[in-house]
């Protein structure tokens, strides 16, 4: 059973989309967050994942100049500082403007933004790819040994392991923040109903400032394990990834972040498990539509259940 | 005298995609200015049009489906028909939710196009592209369409072939820009009447009061649905021409999907959305800002690399466009947030008659 069927499933195609499904999970997390509270499709949002790729690309040659080893999780540290004041300073200079108009403003003026910090990466680091990390990266020798004495041999390499860590890290954190801090608290109310927040005391800035800083940390996290996983950037990959972001906050239902998680993680196993031969020979569906998955389910939701598996918004 | 010619080309062809952007703009300008609609794929529906013209009206080719060598009128139709017929589909499904799902899904459906033109290489020869799309005017002068009705009823085709030798190569540019000006023009003033009709009143009734046009009777959803399947139309037809003036197209470059969509929504709301001539003044102008703006980075390259001899003018010369699209987009931003109603305000029609 295993050698015949569980061994390629689960290797080749469970864990990889397991992994693309955290990555999913941590950028539709910003995405349901923004559109929770502040009420709009946030279209920069894989601009800023796309950023922070490339300024941890940046650290790590200056810390390798400097004559450190650095790891790309130690070069996203500085990084994922910079993309929150990336995405706090855009919230100041171009969405707090138009708090107080048409959220489709927003929209617009978002959907400029993507292009402008796209532009500007461009001008910076050049349009073409980058190689991230170098090398084929083979699976972790100790967990091989260890599952392969059990007769279930599991080919998981370094990459993926931090990957997954790192995004269970990031959820139980964003998890204690959300239920027991009082900034996660007025998040919660401000996304509930933002005019009974205000009459209670809540400062709305201050949690918008703070609903930028998580969304643009888990964006940073997410630009930088999709970095780890390709091993190369490209300033289109936050664009990519914009869609199944967004299909992962829509199945999960608008403002609600855990629904968010469920969704990614819905949509990277559903992307990576439709290049399975799950009927005779070949993929199910060609990779070439590997990328028409998460919109496909997106669609479908939007008929189906416009308020998502988990209750959400609808607007 | 060349530098001359060299100048009117110059002014033609930036009056054609002047043009073909001033009947995006336009399309845009029913979806949005008219009806409020957020549309974010416009390639995309670019795409289908110029891919279904190519594909119905290019000669015979051994490497994709087609081209069935139908005319060209045909060609312009039915790219017209099937961007509408996918915005009716893509309607259906979103316009009753708010209009950032419309936009989210517009985006997806310009992504999915691109997919199936990429990827079904039978019929689109996929990234390669098609390319000998027989452009108005231009394809008298192949001997598919000469030695054919309907000039082949006028003179035999072999002094046809040495009537278009004798004549300048350049003979159907002023007559390819002069329809298209035709055409904008046509649109404009159809999209006039129709904005001053009642159809375009109750549109703007919905997008400023969706629930007070509700009670009052409208058929909101119906109605937004025709305004985006009749911006689609005027896309497809855009795209179509677009097809035409390239020659080449494929799916990734020709119809990238950022910075033409983009453009026109520069375009639209720097003239002001909601007016039929801001939108076609929006789209020379940035169009008119655009192109120039290459002469001009170019020409600052060249005075900074004379300055500095170290600096490496291949780098710069690479990464010029990425600056223009910056200012362009910054350009937005001021338009958005200082003259957000653009350089042309929307007016509405005057009460008129019994009241």
């Amino acid at each position: 059973m295993w050698e015949s069927f569980g061994f390629e499933f689960i290797n080749f195609y469970f864990i990889p989309g397991l992994v693309l499904g955290c990555i999913y999970a941590l950028g539709a997390i910003g995405i349901t967050l923004t559109f929770g509270i502040l009420r709009f499709a946030n279209f920069s949002h894989g601009e800023i994942m796309m950023t922070s790729s490339y300024l941890t690309w940046e650290f790590i040659m200056i810390f390798t100049s400097l004559g450190i080893l650095a790891h790309p999780l130690i070069g996203a540290i500085p990084a994922s500082i910079c993309a929150i004041l990336l995405a706090l300073f855009v919230d100041r200079f171009f969405y707090k403007p138009f708090r107080n108009a048409p959220t489709i403003m927003i929209v617009i003026a978002s959907f400029g933004m993507m292009l402008i910090i796209r532009s500007m990466v461009q001008v910076i680091w050049g349009p073409n790819q980058l190689t991230f990390v170098k090398g084929i990266a083979k699976p972790n020798e100790y967990i091989r040994d260890l599952t392969a004495s059990f007769d279930f041999m599991l080919l998981i390499p370094n990459k993926h392991f931090s990957i997954l860590i790192g995004t269970v890290l990031i959820m139980l954190l964003f998890n204690y923040l959300l239920s027991s801090t009082k900034i996660g608290k007025g998040m919660r109310a401000v996304s509930d109903n933002p005019d009974l927040a205000k009459v209670s005391g809540i400062d709305v800035e201050n949690i918008i400032k703070a609903t930028w800083i998580v969304g643009g940390f888990c964006a940073a996290a997410a630009g930088v394990f999709l970095a780890m996983d390709t091993q190369f950037i490209e300033s289109t990959m936050g664009f990519r990834m914009l869609l199944p972001m967004f299909a992962a906050a829509i199945l999960g239902g608008i403002g609600r972040p855990f629904g968010a998680v469920a969704g990614g993680l819905i949509i990277g196993l559903a992307e990576e498990l439709s290049a399975y031969p799950w009927f005779g020979d070949g993929p199910v569906i060609s990779p070439g539509y590997k990328s028409g998955v998460a919109f496909s389910i997106m669609v479908l939701m939007l008929i189906i259940k416009p308020s998502g598996l988990f209750k959400g918004k609808v607007f | 005298m060349d530098i001359i010619l060299g100048y009117f080309l110059y002014g033609m062809s930036l009056l054609t995609v002047g043009g073909i952007y001033a009947l995006l703009a336009l399309g845009l300008n029913v979806q949005w200015g008219f009806a409020g609609l957020f549309n974010a794929g416009i390639a995309g529906f670019a795409a289908i049009g110029a891919y279904t013209y190519a594909i119905l009206t290019t000669a015979e080719s051994k490497f994709h489906y087609g081209g069935l060598e139908l005319p060209l009128l045909v060609g312009d139709v039915m790219a017209m028909v099937l961007a509408g017929f996918i915005a009716g589909v893509i309607g259906l499904i979103c316009i009753r939710l708010r209009a950032d799902y419309l936009a989210i899904a517009t985006i997806g459906i310009a992504e999915i196009i691109k997919l199936v033109l990429k990827n079904e290489s039978d019929i689109t020869n996929g990234p390669r592209g098609i390319n000998k799309i027989p452009r108005t005017w231009e394809h008298f002068s192949e001997e598919r369409f000469y030695s054919s009705f309907p000039l082949n009823v006028i003179n035999s085709s072999d002094s046809w072939q040495i009537f278009f030798e004798s004549i300048a190569r350049w003979w159907w540019q002023p007559f390819f820009a002069g329809t298209i000006i035709l055409i904008v023009l046509l649109t404009y003033f159809l999209l006039e009447k129709l904005r001053t009709s009642p159809w375009g009143r109750m549109m703007t009734a919905i997008r400023e009061n969706e629930m007070a046009a509700a009670a009052a009777g409208k058929d909101v959803t119906r109605r937004r649905i025709e305004a985006f399947i009749l911006g689609a139309l005027i896309m497809g037809l855009a795209g179509a021409f677009l097809g035409q003036h390239l020659r080449l197209i494929e799916p990734t470059q020709t119809f990238d999907p950022s910075k033409m969509t983009f453009l026109v929504w520069v375009m639209l709301i720097a003239g002001g959305s909601g007016n039929n001539k801001g939108a076609i003044l929006g789209a020379f102008l940035i169009w008119f800002v655009w192109s120039s703006s290459e002469l001009v980075t170019n020409g600052m390259i060249e005075i900074l690399a004379s300055i500095f001899d170290s600096v490496d003018i291949s780098i710069l010369k690479n990464r010029a466009g990425f600056i223009r699209m910056l200012f362009i987009g910054l350009l937005l931003q001021i338009i958005l947030q200082r003259y957000p109603k653009g350089i042309l305000p929307e007016k509405r029609p005057a009460v008129s008659g019994k009241i």
